[in-house]
């Protein structure tokens, strides 16, 4: 008991990895669904992202744009419910690796989870200011918390592309990172999400 | 003869005060709302004038005519006005401006009126007839109301943009005329 209030009170955050003695012996099948659904959602919004903001304006575009933000707004809701089970459930221990290391996984984890939910909000504060109000699916309008205003969606537009570009970089350093831990430092880092496991 | 001169003075008298009818334009404004996949979109003219001739007890003489820029349009962004100048769309370049001829009005009591006429938009033209809410106050007169168009009736989103599950059919037009110089109701 002594330790692991210890423990919590050297957390430097709340993401941070724990110490391995009060560690989950692995992550929940719930933290790993959620992390294969949303990392594959992200790659293909990105992708759509910056494929549809080159077409001319067509029915096609407008579809796009309009799955795009459905997804968008999908993703950062599954992002809030991947977070509160982030916080309320521990993550295993990470392998045994550099200190250097562990601390850039713990601020590119962090970083990510800021980002899924600042990308799909400033997208959504954009789309407000634009004069498009979301209607999810077709059905389901969502409040503009930004008034509709050209100057205010033009300072906003850079801010959705910019945000999701650092995410789509720190994406793929995250996978290098695995990559090279699995195949390289050979310490079989994948298996903890792994799918079958669960 | 004296009934020539009593007949020529309120002739004289209506001329006169519908001579002085006029659009505030800083006061008024015209607007639109499409729908495009559930989403709805609200649109503005900037530009727009008014002939009216309306005296309110006499709604069978009224003339109004209302004229639209159709260029001076905002809407979403710089890029979708673009778009909306295009032969597709208003094809502004071609026909510059929408334009409304009244052709009987009637009263509905309560400063309610039922305006019919002619809506010529892109070189077709349809009767509509249009629902009017005067409300007075300060010499001014506020005329209100809204009203449905098809926007295929108008050729307005053709070619490719046909599709009514992507942009709806049915536009809702919404106005507010502040106009000086209408008779008391």
């Amino acid at each position: 008991m002594q330790s692991i209030l210890g423990a919590s009170a050297q957390d430097s955050g709340v993401l941070a990895e724990p110490p391995a003695y009060i560690a989950a012996p692995g992550y929940t099948g719930t933290a790993i669904v959620l992390h294969w659904l949303l990392g594959l959602a992200l790659v293909v919004l990105l992708c759509v992202g910056l494929y549809m903001v080159g077409l001319p304006l067509s029915p096609q575009r407008l579809k796009l744009y309009n799955w795009h933000k459905w997804a968008g707004v999908t993703i950062l809701a599954l992002s809030l419910v991947r977070l509160a089970w982030r916080l309320t459930h521990r993550p295993p221990a990470a392998p045994p690796m550099a200190t250097w290391q562990q601390r850039t996984a713990q601020a590119t984890h962090l970083l990510l989870y800021v980002l899924f939910l600042a990308v799909p909000l400033v997208g959504w504060a954009y789309s407000s200011a634009a004069g498009f109000p979301i209607v999810v699916f077709g059905v389901l309008p969502l409040p503009d918390f930004v008034a509709a205003d050209r100057a205010v969606a033009e300072a906003i537009k850079p801010w959705h592309a910019g945000l999701a570009w650092t995410m789509g970089v720190i994406i793929v350093a995250h996978i290098a990172a695995a990559l090279k831990h699995q195949f390289v430092d050979r310490d079989d880092i994948l298996s903890r999400m792994s799918l079958q496991k669960s | 003869m004296k009934l020539h001169f009593a007949i020529l003075a309120v002739a004289l008298l209506a001329a006169n005060a519908l001579a002085q009818q006029r659009i505030v334009p800083e006061q008024s404004d015209i607007s639109f709302t499409s729908k495009q996949l559930g989403v709805p979109v609200d649109g503005r003219f900037r530009t727009f004038d008014a002939q009216v001739s309306f005296v309110p007890n006499r709604p069978e003489e009224a003339r109004i005519a209302l004229t639209v820029d159709l260029a001076s349009v905002t809407l979403g962004t710089a890029e979708t006005e673009a778009e909306l100048a295009k032969p597709d769309w208003f094809s502004t370049k071609q026909f510059p401006q929408a334009i409304f001829q009244s052709s009987s009005v009637k009263a509905l009591g309560g400063g309610r009126f039922d305006v019919a006429g002619k809506l010529s938009v892109k070189g077709s033209s349809r009767d509509v007839v249009v629902p009017l809410t005067l409300s007075q106050s300060g010499g001014k007169t506020i005329a209100t109301g809204a009203f449905v168009i098809k926007r295929l009736d108008f050729r307005i989103g053709d070619g490719e943009w046909k599709d009514t599950s992507m942009v709806a059919n049915d536009v809702q037009v919404r106005f507010r005329l502040s106009l000086t110089g209408v008779p008391a109701l």
